[in-house]
């Protein structure tokens, strides 16, 4: 049994978007704090701290989860996604992002990663949602901007697009 | 909002969580997926001197139908719950309560037993243990005990479990496949208003409330119809001892245990 001591920092380490990280963290050090202030990755985005506004989504071994609900100690050795995996390179944003640009699915961007992180995931998994699908995904996320309906949409056309049904390619020039 | 300092111990076998819980009891508190204790830790409404982490325990993750019951282990995350492909058809008030249980992105952490554990009197699985007569199977480093959803339940947030005992296990009856569940929030996913069960039970039907009193409530009413039926239900409405609250008045919730009540025990004996 190995118990990690409240007062020290312990060694963390896991795959970030497919990139092997290790850092320290006290044993009550959260993954959003662990991301955003050890590692240095604030595109996951810190809100309630209580898990209610989506902001911090991410996924954990293929897993939605909650990084502010999330001890960075809890997920030493495992596969972390966040929204910094997600454009195809540094200056080409993936099909859901450029849809959400389209569709101007977004306005501050403060709770954006969080959803994109959920719609990713759920889209892998479900790639032919209803409307009625997304608007059940996104309860799990504040948006106090859009209003939802642009995000939607978004999130139809991307699906759309994964599916091979849709190409708007060129509509992002 | 950060937790205050505690130790933390990822838990390799269930003899050493038992083993800590002897010796460190009401001090140590076992994480599972963490979607309620993790905001309670996070407010500092809960400040343990160790955290007993135990999803990596593969014995505690399986799901298990045996003479008529289905035991849901203590590392069975809800979203795997309701992917069991033999849900609807054991338990279906679970598979109709279960999607109600917060969000895909919680479900997709957050543990059956954990949410048991939790005993937040609006939470939808504390309801449905209470209404099918669930039970809480208990073990400290000496024994091993089932409590009846009943007793388990004492008050708000408030449980039978001793310091010392990790929840191993939930297990309900399988079969009930006359049921109904409805749920108000202000939000899908928030916590219920009101949340209400339905099960036939012999010539009658049991109806369980969430959301008003302090633990889920059920009552066991006998096939009734009309006036005497909107008598019972007004009876038991009034027995929930509902409160205002910032989300909603104690008559307004009075009137959804009427209403939704009504159309769930109509539903459950058509």
């Amino acid at each position: 049994m190995k118990r990690l001591d409240k007062s020290s920092r312990h060694t963390v380490s896991f795959t970030l978007n497919g990139k092997a990280v290790r850092e320290e963290a006290e044993p009550r050090m959260l993954l959003t704090d662990f991301l955003r202030h050890r590692i240095g990755a604030t595109g996951t985005h810190v809100g309630c701290e209580h898990g209610v506004c989506g902001a911090c989504t991410v996924t954990v071994d293929g897993n939605l989860a909650r990084a502010c609900l999330t001890l960075a100690v809890q997920v030493d050795g495992c596969d972390i996604r966040t929204v910094e995996g997600l454009a195809i390179s540094n200056d080409r944003l993936g099909v859901l992002q450029a849809a959400f640009r389209r569709n101007h699915a977004l306005q501050c961007g403060f709770c954006t990663a969080g959803i994109l992180m959920s719609l990713d995931s759920y889209l892998r998994q479900n790639p032919t949602p209803t409307e009625h699908d997304i608007r059940d995904l996104l309860s799990g996320h504040l948006c106090r901007c859009t209003g939802y309906t642009p995000i939607v949409k978004a999130a139809l056309e991307a699906a759309e697009e994964l599916a091979g049904i849709k190409n708007s390619e060129k509509a992002d020039v | 909002m950060k937790p205050a300092p505690f130790d933390f111990v990822r838990a390799e076998s269930v003899d050493e969580v038992l083993s800590i819980l002897a010796q460190e009891g009401g001090d140590a508190r076992v994480i599972a997926g963490g979607q309620s204790l993790m905001a309670m830790l996070n407010m500092r409404l809960a400040k343990p001197k160790v955290l007993i982490d135990i999803m990596r325990l593969k014995d505690l993750a399986s799901i298990e139908t045996k003479a008529g019951r289905v035991t849901v282990g203590a590392g069975v995350r809800q979203a795997a719950f309701l992917a069991w492909p033999q849900l609807s058809s054991s338990i279906p008030l679970i598979a109709k309560a279960l999607p109600w249980t917060g969000h895909v992105q919680t479900r997709s952490r957050g543990t059956v037993c954990g949410s048991i554990a939790h005993a937040d009197p609006s939470a939808e699985l504390p309801l449905t243990l209470m209404a099918l007569d669930g039970e809480v199977h208990l073990r400290n480093a000496r024994k091993r005990r089932r409590l009846a959803a009943k007793d388990f339940f004492v008050g708000m947030m408030a449980t039978g479990r001793a310091n010392d005992e990790l929840i191993e296990a939930v297990s309900f009856p399988a079969g009930n496949a006359r049921c109904a569940f409805r749920e108000v929030a202000r939000r899908h996913g928030d916590f219920a208003i009101v949340a209400c069960a339905a099960v036939a039970k012999g010539d009658g039907v049991r109806l369980a409330i969430g959301g008003v009193a302090d633990v889920p409530m059920v009552r066991d009413l006998p096939r009734l119809d009309g006036s005497a039926l909107d008598d019972a239900l007004n009876a038991f409405a009034y027995e929930l001892d509902a409160r205002d609250d910032v989300h909603a008045t104690a008559r307004y919730r009075r009137d959804l245990v009427r209403m939704i009540g009504r159309d769930l025990v109509q539903e459950v004996l058509s």
